[in-house]
């Protein structure tokens, strides 16, 4: 009886295979009008369900070979508190909260610019093959380390260079991150009464959920977590009362100077109090409305599969593009980053995640299956930004200095590319969202709103677009302000960390000086970057995004070669590849990127360039006064991010070079560092409660 | 039908840490025989603080 079911899953497989293929052939061959979005989403559930059936399970088995009769770190060193054996599915769920990001939602509504087809390709191929894998591999040898972090396993695998690389590598990647987070948020939240007063809300009501979960009703997580969505929802409604009223509207109409401003003292602010009082109870709102919205959005995209409107490929490809310069290879790469491969991951992976597994056996599931959805989420975002007339889109996008302050001349530049779009078009558009204008509103959350709200609003009720929008700003802006002040207090441990070598009381994280102080530096760190973008003419994302893209792709390069190290000192060489072949990809394209970010002639590319070419304007007298009082502040910055760019690739090659230093003398005999994997102990485990 | 909509409720209340004081009693119980538990509060803010001093949000 046992060949049947094999040979009818052997069917299905080849069934999905076909399907699967026959959907990627569908999109990427398609050069008609509109394109349906039910295409998408088939060929993604194809792809994953054979890379998690096929490529997933063959990793566990012969590569990393999961044992489940070891005993984990959670049931060898169970506390009832970090460490702690816990079923799976909380396990997957608690995961795949700390990984998802607003990272899956900016970059792939910014590559979109290219057409859809690259940065769809690239979500899928990547997610699967690269950005799953990592985080599956960093996973498993940090559970069979007892959870030790990605830093820790660099400095015990590679030696204290890798180590000390990897330790500022992450410092690095989390003020940039944070810069360009709040620069989204504060893009849209620029002249925008509704959205500024609906983010300003979300603090009073984080606190009052904060006392309620701590003082009202002590640990009722839920109760104040549905009582916070509600309030949510009403600031949502109450945004729109003081949008209307004339008076209010004034009080959080704001320059985007003002609001960086603002962003900066809340960061600082938030990172000095309890966590109980605001980033805890406003994480628990944040990831209730991120669940929430992302499940919404997966409904309306299969119940209402609408149409695609972007077509596959645009003339941008050349690096002419307005929303960022640079061509397709290899700034499509860096710019979708976290929905597709992302470093950050390494982070949960080891550390947090590890210490609840209850077998081995759960980990594909885990770590490679939430970069699954989370490449999921990355393709609902580039299906968002692919549903609006590529007209609309790019005038959303595209800032001023590109397409030009009036709105007739933007639309008839946009236009001319081939992309027809009227200023009537865009004033009703407007006008429906209420919002006072929508013409060069970068950062990617006010077109991922639109996109979203007319999804939404097609589904379930077409009336409330402005609602849907707000809505919208309203859940990116959450959790990119819990990211802000998550990051904020690891950005402030790691330094107190660090400046505890030098002087004793400085490392003692309840000190309030120490708190004070380091919160200021690490503040002050990402509050010059966010600075930069705000005064930046372009609107800054076309700085801060390449920038981040390369630091997050850095990252995930260090974690793939702290993993390929350690298959190759497992005597796995012939299966280095795994994580060998993702590692050699992203350096080339790190390195490529952070070459033309340094080297290009091309102003809208390269830094230096840039710099340059405006230190000539200024020497000649050709800017006009307003532009010529910033421009030395420009230029200054300009050479700031170039530096940074070369930092990064210097931290990359220093640790993918101590990885091969290690791996040579490995290969030739020498001795190296040795496996610093846990001996192993026999599971006890044996109830089916902690894993069903 | 009901057993499942139990289950999930468990389910809900795990994964949002709505049940944790009621986990580490049952837990202190076994490992700690004898000692005095936290009280819900203190418990609820100890929580928070080892929680949030790591890695815990991404991009």
């Amino acid at each position: 009886m046992m060949p049947e079911p094999r040979i009818m899953s052997l069917i299905g497989w080849i069934l999905i295979s076909l399907i699967g293929a026959s959907a990627l052939g569908g999109i990427a061959l398609h050069r008609g009008e509109e394109i349906n979005s039910l295409w998408f989403v088939t060929a993604a559930i194809c792809v994953y369900a054979i890379g998690y059936r096929l490529y997933a399970a063959w990793i566990a088995a012969k590569v990393l070979v999961l044992d489940e009769t070891r005993a984990t770190p959670a049931e060898r060193l169970n506390n009832g508190r970090d460490f702690m054996p816990t079923n799976k599915w909380v396990v997957f769920g608690h995961h795949f909260a700390a990984i998802a990001g607003p990272g899956p939602l900016v970059g792939p509504t910014l590559a979109a610019q290219f057409g859809y087809l690259p940065g769809t390709l690239w979500i899928l191929i990547g997610g699967v093959l690269g950005g799953a894998v990592q985080d599956m591999v960093t996973l498993f040898f940090s559970t069979r380390r007892n959870g030790r972090s990605l830093g820790q396993m660099a400095r015990d695998e590679l030696g204290a260079i890798g180590g000390s690389a990897a330790l500022i590598g992450t410092m690095m990647i989390m003020i940039i991150l944070i810069a360009v987070l709040g620069l989204v948020v504060v893009n849209a939240m620029k002249h925008s009464p509704w959205a500024t007063s609906t983010v300003f809300a979300t603090i009073p009501i984080a606190m009052f959920v904060g006392l309620y979960m701590r003082h009202i009703r002590p640990g009722r997580v839920l109760e104040g977590s549905i009582l916070g969505a509600a309030l949510l929802l009403l600031a949502v409604v109450g945004g729109g009362w003081v949008d209307h009223n004339e008076t209010l509207r004034t009080l959080f109409d704001h320059e985007g100077l003002t609001l960086a401003w603002f962003v900066i003292g809340y960061g600082f602010v938030a990172a000095i109090m309890p966590v109980w009082l605001l980033l805890a109870p406003r994480d628990y709102l944040s990831t209730f409305m991120k669940l929430g919205t992302i499940v919404l959005l997966a409904l309306a995209i299969i119940l209402l599969q609408p149409t695609v409107k972007m077509p596959a490929l645009t003339q941008f490809i050349d690096g002419s593009g307005p929303i960022f310069g640079g061509k397709l290879f290899p700034f499509v790469f860096i710019t979708i980053a976290c929905g597709a491969i992302s470093g950050f991951h390494a982070l949960i992976s080891s550390g947090t995640t590890p210490k609840l597994l209850a077998n081995e056996r759960d980990i594909p599931l885990i770590a490679y299956g939430s970069m699954l959805l989370e490449s999921f989420v990355a393709i609902m975002a580039m299906i968002a930004a692919s549903v609006l007339d590529p007209g609309v889109f790019f005038a959303i996008n595209s800032p001023a200095g590109v397409v030009g302050k009036e709105a007739a001349d933007a639309v008839a530049l946009i236009s001319s590319w081939g992309f027809p779009v009227t200023v009537e078009q865009m004033q009703n558009l407007a006008k429906e969202m209420g919002e006072a204008t929508l013409f060069a509103r970068t950062g990617g959350a006010p077109s991922l709103a639109v996109g979203m709200a007319s999804i939404f609003g097609s589904a379930f009720g077409q009336g409330l677009l402005a609602m849907w929008y707000h809505f919208a700003i309203m859940f990116e802006a959450i959790f990119i302000l819990t990211t802000l002040d998550a990051g904020t207090r690891v950005g402030r441990f790691m330094l107190q960390d660090m400046l505890g070598n030098i002087y004793k009381p400085l490392g003692q994280t309840s000190w309030l000086p120490s708190v004070c102080f380091t919160s200021a530096v690490v503040v002050a760190a990402w509050g010059y970057f966010l600075y930069i973008g705000v005064i930046d003419p372009n609107g800054g994302v076309h700085l801060l995004w390449p920038l981040f893209g390369i630091s997050n792709q850095m990252l995930a390069a260090i974690a793939l070669a702290v993993g390929t190290g350690i298959i190759i000192k497992s005597g796995k060489l012939k299966y280095a590849w795994v994580t060998g072949a993702p590692l050699a990809w992203l350096a080339i394209i790190t390195t490529t990127a952070s070459w033309e970010k340094l080297m290009s002639s091309d102003a809208r590319v390269g830094f230096l360039a840039a710099a340059n070419g405006m230190a000539d304007k200024l020497a000649n007298g050709a800017l006009p006064p307003e532009k010529a009082a910033i421009a030395p502040q420009l230029i200054f910055n300009l050479k700031l991010d170039a530096a940074l760019t070369l930092f990064f690739v210097i931290v990359l090659w220093v640790v993918i070079l101590d990885m091969l230093r290690m791996v040579s003398r490995h290969l030739s005999g020498k001795p190296v560092l040795p496996l610093s994997e846990a001996p192993h102990e026999p599971s006890r485990l044996v109830e089916d409660w902690v894993r069903d | 039908m009901r057993r499942r909509l139990s289950r999930l409720w468990r389910y809900v209340r795990q994964i949002s840490g709505d049940d944790a004081y009621e986990r580490y009693l049952k837990h202190h119980a076994e490992a700690h025989p004898g000692e005095p538990p936290l009280a819900c509060k203190d418990f609820y803010q100890r929580e928070l603080e080892r929680k949030w001093s790591g890695v815990k949000r991404c991009c």
